[in-house]
This record gives structure tokens, C-alpha cells and sequence, in this order.
């Protein structure tokens, strides 16, 4: 029987008291949010927090908002919420392409965005969305809120640069015209962790040609998930199979995956290689058939 | 601590440590035994109980988060004596042989129904997938949740003969 081991526990009433609560108890407190990370992590004493908050009573982190330029979303949405959410997807299929292969539905019930995107880990999906779409996180500590980019978030695996005595309250993506997204993952079977995944957004010129584009990959150590030299060659184009190839060839070159269980190292470069062609395309005719629609 | 939830429509009323789950307070404090207990680590979905009407791993929620909450266990399933639809489908199209997921399947089943009355079969396996049936009945658990959508409570259809409620209520199932 796999049972944490003894914490108090406190279940914030406002983000305020749940900034208090931190405040309190210090840096063996933690915040809990769908906890489908951290009880597992406690009940294999990885973690061994002597306080959870509990933050799910916070209906003010649970927002999904258009707001101007931008697509607000609560750190305590839930993957369901994101999965289901027509606005996220209308603006960024990539989320919908993402949660469809995060976890499982019982899972994603009850976990959260920035539940993931705190916990760190190198092989999860949103942390790749949020690198692709150019997040900005906003972080709320005793001195107030600020903002960073997606690319400060994460200082290494499992660690990220939210103080012990902050919480993650919201992520925001920039909404842009002539844009789309796409996403793709190789997993084992329905609840692993990708064995590799791959994610892009193109912005489209006047022209049709590639205005702005990003390259991220999952689980294949690329640091800052972001394939720099395939965005350069595709920057500037047009899209075409022989650039989505370039870009493939240059991802598996600069990716540093390590072989394991879910597959060996030669696999895993010819997975960064494949996905990332299939995301470029995917977004591009995405950009594409809405601009037919729209005319 | 303190801690005050409903299971199946009752309001319950415990102290608790902060770190028992879900699964063993609905076990072991309130004697639900119908709710399995299987992996332990989110996987196998055997744990599955309805929080708000949503199908959670009670593995992985603990006794003091679901404080407050409403909890649907297999045991409140069945109404009045009446099985549910789900249950009567289990029966029809031999949803379970070793009856062990079949409590969270079921559960599941009854959630998606709520939100989705006529699901198609790919929807079905999408709902289920957080869930491992380890005799790999599959294909009869599908074929017993299309059953329930397609009897649901109140229709003629669903006026099967009375079912005793003690010979095939799942929670009998021991493991």
C-alpha cells in the first residue's frame, strides 16, 4: 500500500490566504493543485512536504479568457477544460492536439496547467505548447505579480524559477492573425509519457510565405524544448515538403535524446525528424483552410 | 481533521489523517468495499468513483480534498432496488468476468452517459482508456455501455424483470 507520509494540511479560501498560507509555513509547504504529480511523488517519498495547501477551491484560477490579444487561462483549468474549450482551440489547436494525449479523461479531470507546467517534467506536453506559443506565465508572490516568459520558467528538470512563497495564477498566449498550430506525439500506449512529440506555430505572410514560425520538441533533451536551427531554415520560406524535411533533418541533429524502455536513441531522432515534418505541415494547411474559410 | 463529504446522497462525517485517500476512506472508514483498489499509482483505474459527477482516480485525491464534495460510489448506482441501466447492461452483454474493474468502469460509464446519451462506440473507448480491464473484455464492456445508452432509466425498454438487487449488485464482487 503506497500511502504519503504524515503533512498538515490547509485548504486556502482566496489566492491571498493561500499566499499567506505559504508565507506561514514556509519552504517544506507546497501547493496542491489535481495532485496527480505530487501524491505520487509523495507516496514514493520523492516529495516529503510537511504542508500541502490545497488551491482548488480558487474559481479565480479556473478562467479560459479571450482578452484582446491575448488568451488568458487560470493555472487551475483543468486538462478537461483545455481539451474541450472551442475558444483555446479555435486560436491554438495545438492545446486540443496536446490534451487529447495527456494522461488519461479520469486524469485530466482532475489535473491542471499549471500543476503541470510547475511540475517540470522534460518529457510533459503543455511545457512544449507554452515554449511554441511564446507563453507568458504571471506569478504571484507576497510583493506582488509578475510576469516572465515561458523560456524563464523552467531553471532544469523538476525546478522552476516560482519562489517557494509564489504561485503560478496564470498563463497567457499571444492570439495572432494568419496563424496556427499543430501537435504530435509517439506514446506506447494511452497514459505514458511521450516517447518523443513534436509541436509548431507558423505564421503566414502576405505572400504565403513562413513569417514567423516555432519548433518545439518533447522528451528528446533540447534544451528549452525549442529546435533553433529548424526554425531558422523555415523562417522566411515557403512552405514546402523538401523545408519541412530540412527542418526534420536539423531537429534530429540537435536533439540529444537518451535511449530507455520507451525506445533507443536512433529511434528517438528519427521520431524528432518525422513529427516535427508532420507539425509544420499540419500547421501550415491549418493557416491555410482558415484562410479559405474566412474568404 | 475533520472532514464532511456525501456518498451516495448521504452526508458523512469523519475525522481523518490528511494523508488517507480517497480509496481507503470510502474502504476502510465507511466500509464501501464496492470502490477496488488496484495500483496505486493513477493507472489501472480500478479506484474510479464519480466527484461531482466526474469519473477520479480515488488513489490519487485525498479523504480531505474530496471534503466538501459530492461522491457517487458503485453502491449508489442502483436506485430503489433498480439497477441502473449500466448495471443491467453489464448483465446483458457480459460486461465483466472477474468483476474487478468493473465497479470504475461502470461509474464511468454512468458519467459519460450523464453528459453524453448516445455516445459513439470510439467515444466509449476514449472514456474508458484510463481504465485497464485485465481480462481484456473490451469488447463486452463497450458493447454493455451501448446497451445503457441505448435502455435508458425510465424507458420501456429499461422495464426489465426485477432484479434482486443482493445477487447482482457488483459490490457482492470480492476480491
Amino acid at each position: 500500500m503506497q500511502i504519503p507520509a504524515a503533512f498538515e494540511y490547509a485548504r486556502a479560501e482566496s489566492l491571498d490566504h493561500a499566499l499567506q498560507l505559504l508565507a506561514e509555513h514556509g519552504e517544506e509547504s507546497r501547493v496542491i493543485a489535481g495532485g496527480h504529480s505530487l501524491l505520487p511523488m509523495m507516496k514514493l517519498r520523492i516529495a516529503s512536504p510537511e504542508w500541502l495547501i490545497d488551491i482548488n477551491d480558487l474559481s479565480e484560477l479556473e478562467h479560459i479568457t479571450e482578452d484582446g490579444d491575448w488568451l488568458r487561462v487560470g493555472a487551475l483549468a483543468r486538462h478537461v477544460s483545455l481539451l474541450e474549450s472551442d475558444v483555446v482551440a479555435g486560436h491554438f489547436p495545438i492545446v486540443r492536439d496536446a490534451e487529447k494525449t495527456i494522461a488519461d479523461p479520469l486524469v485530466r479531470n482532475r489535473g491542471t496547467i499549471g500543476g503541470s507546467l510547475c511540475q517540470a517534467d522534460p518529457a510533459e506536453d503543455l511545457s512544449t505548447v507554452c515554449h511554441v506559443l511564446r507563453a507568458e506565465l504571471v506569478i504571484r508572490g507576497p510583493n506582488g505579480e509578475r510576469t516572465v516568459p515561458m523560456k524563464e520558467l523552467h531553471r532544469g528538470p523538476y525546478e522552476t524559477s516560482v519562489e517557494p512563497n509564489e504561485i503560478l495564477t496564470e498563463i497567457r498566449w499571444p492570439i495572432r492573425a494568419r496563424s496556427s498550430s499543430a501537435y504530435t506525439k509517439v506514446e506506447r500506449r494511452v497514459g505514458d509519457w511521450a516517447t518523443a512529440a513534436a509541436g509548431a506555430s507558423v505564421t503566414l505572410g502576405a505572400q504565403g510565405q513562413i513569417e514567423d514560425v516555432a519548433i518545439g520538441l518533447t522528451a528528446v533533451g533540447l534544451d528549452g524544448s525549442t529546435a533553433t536551427r529548424s526554425q531558422d531554415a523555415v523562417r522566411g520560406q515557403q512552405p514546402s515538403e523538401d523545408l519541412y524535411a530540412e527542418a526534420g533533418r536539423l531537429a534530429a541533429e540537435d536533439c540529444n535524446p537518451m535511449g530507455d524502455q520507451r525506445g533507443t536513441e536512433a529511434y528517438k531522432r528519427h521520431l524528432a525528424d518525422e513529427l516535427t515534418r508532420r507539425v509544420l505541415r499540419t500547421a501550415v494547411g491549418r493557416v491555410m483552410s482558415n484562410a479559405g474559410s474566412r474568404g | 481533521m475533520q472532514i464532511t463529504m456525501t456518498v451516495n446522497g448521504d452526508s458523512v462525517s469523519r475525522e481523518v489523517e490528511a494523508r488517507v485517500l480517497l480509496v481507503h476512506f470510502l474502504r476502510d472508514v465507511l466500509g464501501l468495499t464496492g470502490t477496488h483498489w488496484g495500483c496505486d499509482t493513477s493507472n489501472c483505474g480500478l479506484c474510479t468513483v464519480l466527484m461531482d459527477g466526474q469519473p477520479v482516480k480515488s488513489c490519487t485525491v485525498l479523504a480531505v480534498m474530496a471534503s466538501g464534495h459530492d461522491i457517487r460510489t458503485v453502491e449508489g448506482l442502483a436506485a430503489g432496488g433498480t439497477l441502473d441501466p449500466v448495471q443491467q447492461g453489464f448483465m446483458e452483454e457480459h460486461g465483466l468476468q472477474c468483476g474487478f474493474c468493473t465497479p470504475g468502469m461502470m461509474l464511468t460509464a454512468r458519467a459519460l452517459l450523464d453528459k453524453n446519451p448516445d455516445p459513439s462506440e470510439e467515444v466509449i473507448r476514449e472514456a474508458i482508456s484510463g481504465q485497464i480491464c485485465r481480462c481484456t473484455g473490451y469488447a463486452t464492456i463497450v458493447r454493455s455501455i451501448q446497451w445503457a445508452a441505448a435502455h435508458p432509466a425510465g424507458s420501456s425498454q429499461a422495464e426489465t424483470p426485477a432484479a434482486d438487487p443482493a445477487s447482482t449488485d457488483t459490490a457482492e464482487v470480492s476480491v
